[in-house]
This record gives structure tokens, sequence and C-alpha cells, in this order.
């Protein structure tokens, strides 16, 4: 997903993609991870990540959701009065969550099944609030739109890291193919059970924050 | 009876805890969890929000949203199903009525007010209180039911974040690997905890 968008990005490469421009879509994806770095959008990354099919459908959905409420909100940024802004976000973002959610129910019926309440909860999902509040509101709508993009990937990628630990562990499965062998369960290999449940998302997720941030040596408290 | 209300309490507040199950209101309680006194007034106006909109919403629901909910109006209306509109409704009644208890407070207990601070409308984008409300219409609760899931959820958050506060606190005086500190430490806290709580699934009154 990340080398289709540095494709397209290439292909219409101009002023539209200025040194600025690329930087506001690239920072995210490591040194400003929305999840890793800022904390935001916790909530669902833990809840969806049991299975990899799961976690694709829902980075794409918020991709979705950031990239256009952005663009929504930066439009409209002249317009919103600063005292009630939140809610006019919030009236944008759950606007958004509902499209997606209907188009799920329409295409992709099992999966919404399994996403159960967490479609719901995107309105909630603070980065889409945060990029709103922080980016969309003081910037173009051109910005704001790499911005959602790069923040949607972002939190993607990490999502998909902690599903595929999750998935290959917890059920020796990838994308619901078997890639434990038999001949291993029949050796006494076990499943292990811990990562299907609530601790080894949690566990996951901070040790892949510790990887993260020894690599960039960025220190937090 | 009282049986079934009971189990459904404990249910909520240990078995499947809002935030240590299924990941609800993460993002608050990580930033929030630093001190103690402040987690403990957030915690107050969580299940104080909580048992409030979790009804409020039900009441939307059940006469307004659900397939055939407007047949009290009339009997015309009774094929029309507007639960498509759900997540915009109750996203709106949430802040509508953190916006609403904020005022009542504000006007007659402004000690409690002032306690809770800058939390309370911070707390209309808390994903716990909205995931409340989709999971009262997901499991499909009657009335009695969604009052004490409502506050049996805010009770297990609140305990949640009180007691990570606590840990967090003692934490500041160890010494933990540079990258770890922070975020990582905290995840990693969390899961043990959270599995600590599934000690409590199977418990059935």
């Amino acid at each position: 997903m990340a080398d289709q968008s540095v494709a397209k990005a290439e292909k219409k490469k101009e002023a539209l993609f200025s040194k600025k421009n690329m930087k506001v879509l690239t920072n995210p994806l490591s040194e400003n991870n929305p999840i890793t770095f800022q904390v935001l959008g916790i909530c669902s990354a833990l809840a969806v990540t049991v299975q990899m099919r799961t976690a694709l459908v829902m980075a794409l959905a918020v991709t979705a959701v950031v990239a256009s409420s952005n663009v929504l909100i930066s439009m409209l940024r002249k317009q919103i009065p600063s005292k009630i802004r939140i809610i006019v976000e919030l009236a944008v973002i759950a606007t958004l969550v509902i499209l997606v959610d209907q188009i799920l129910k329409a295409y992709l019926f099992d999966i919404s099944k399994q996403l159960s309440v967490f479609v719901g909860l995107i309105i909630t999902n603070c980065i889409i609030m945060g990029r709103a509040e922080a980016f969309a509101l003081q910037n173009k709508p051109w910005p704001s739109f790499l911005d959602g993009i790069g923040n949607g990937l972002g939190y993607g990628w990490i999502l998909m890291a902690v599903a595929t630990v999750r998935e290959i562990l917890g059920s020796g499965s990838f994308l619901g193919f078997r890639i434990i062998p038999e001949s291993f369960y029949a050796a006494g290999y076990e499943n292990m059970g811990l990562m299907l449940l609530a601790p080894g998302a949690f566990i996951i997720l901070g040790l892949l924050v510790w990887i993260q941030r020894t690599i960039t040596k960025t220190v937090h408290e | 009876m009282l049986e079934h209300y009971l189990s459904l309490f404990v249910k909520s507040v240990f078995v499947e805890n809002i935030l240590l199950a299924f990941f609800l209101g993460m993002c608050s309680f990580l930033a929030v969890s630093k001190k103690v006194e402040t987690s403990v007034g957030l915690g107050m106006a969580v299940i104080f929000v909580m048992t409030i909109t979790t009804p409020a919403n039900w009441f939307v629901h059940e006469y307004l949203l659900k397939e055939g909910a407007l047949d009290w109006v009339s009997a015309s209306f009774a094929s029309v199903d507007l639960s498509f509109l759900g997540f915009v409704t109750y996203i709106a009644i949430i802040a509508a009525m953190v916006q609403l208890v904020e005022m009542v407070l504000d006007r007659y207990s402004p000690k409690l007010y002032t306690a809770l601070g800058i939390f309370l409308p911070l707390i209309a984008v808390n994903c716990a209180i909205l995931g409340a409300s989709l999971f009262m219409v997901e499991r499909h609760y009657n009335f009695g039911e969604s009052v004490v899931f409502g506050l049996g959820s805010g009770i297990g958050w609140a305990l949640a974040i009180v007691a990570m506060a606590a840990i967090r606190h003692k934490l500041r005086y160890s010494n933990i690997p540079v990258g770890l500190r922070g975020l990582g430490i905290t995840m990693l806290m969390t899961g043990l905890m959270s599995m600590a709580f599934m000690i409590f699934s199977g418990i059935q009154l």
C-alpha cells in the first residue's frame, strides 16, 4: 500500500509534491507516527489485530476517513466558529464513518460483522480528531489531504505489524492461509492462545514501540 | 431478576472490563494516568457521563432509530428504519449530554465542577463512552440492563486508570531501558494488568 502511494506521488510530481508536501506525507510513517509517537488512536489499533484481514480493512477505512475529513474540515476552516468547532468536526467525521460503515456492510459483510462496534468507533479515533485539530484547521486542503493519507498509512503499518505477529503466533496462519505446517502440530507445536486475547495485543504493541524508539533514538517521558 | 443485574454488573466491571478486554478509552488512559489525583477525577467524570449517556442512547435507539421504532408516532411509520443514522446521533447525544452535565454541575455543585475541570469536555471524544452505547445497541440490552452496563463499564474504566496511575507513580523511581520509557512500558504493564483481570473470566453469579 505504501508503495502504491509513492508510485502515484511520482507520477504527477510537480509543484503539488514540493519538498514540504512530501515531508507532510512521509513524516507520520516513521518519525512522527500517530500511534508510536503521538500516542493517538490506540483504542482500535489493538482490537482489530487478531487477524490480518480485519486489520487491513480497518487501516483502509481509517485512511479514507482521515484523508477526507481533513480535506472537508480544511475547506470549512474559515467558516467554522472556533467555539463550536469540536461538534462540527464530530458531525463531519460521523457522517464519513456512516458512509464507510454502509459500504462495508454492502460489500464486505462478514468483515463488517467481525469489526462490530469498532467501525463506529472510528468516530472517536483520536487520530482523526487530532489531525483535524492540529493540521486541517491551519492548512489548505491539499497538504491536509496528504497529511491525512500519511497518518492513515502510518497507523496502518503499525496495525499490520501487530496483526502479522498475532495471527502467525496465535492461529498459525497469515491472511487466513495456514503457514505453519501440520507436521509441526503433529510434533507437539501449539498455537499461542495468549496472542488471541487482549494481553497479547498490549504486549506486542509495547515491544514494537520499544524497538521503534530504540532505532530512532527518541526519548520520551 | 436482581441476580441477573448483579451478574451483568460484575461482568462489565471485571470480566469484560471495557478498557482491558475491549481496548476502549486507551487514548485518555495513556495520557492522563500519570498522577493518581487527576485519574481519580477523570474516572469519576467517566462513570458519571457513561451512566447517563448509555440509557439516554437507549431511548433514542428504542424510540427513534430502530426498525419500526417510530410506530408510536403513527402506524404508517412502522417500516421506517433509521438505524444507519446511529453513529451521528449517538455522538451528538453524548456531546450534548456532556455539555449539559457541565452546565448543571457548574450551577449546582461548583466544587465538583472545578474538581473535574478540563476533563469533562474531553470526555465527549473518549471512545469508551461511545463504545458503551454501541455495545448496548449490539447486545440488545433493555433499559435496566443499559443503566447497569453503563455504570459498570464506567466503574471498570475508572478502576483500571486509577490502578495504572498508582503503578506509574511507583515506576518513576525505577531504571527502565531508554527506548521503553513512556508508552512502551505502559503498554507492557497494561498487558500484565489485563492478564490479571482475566482471572475473573468465567465467574457467574
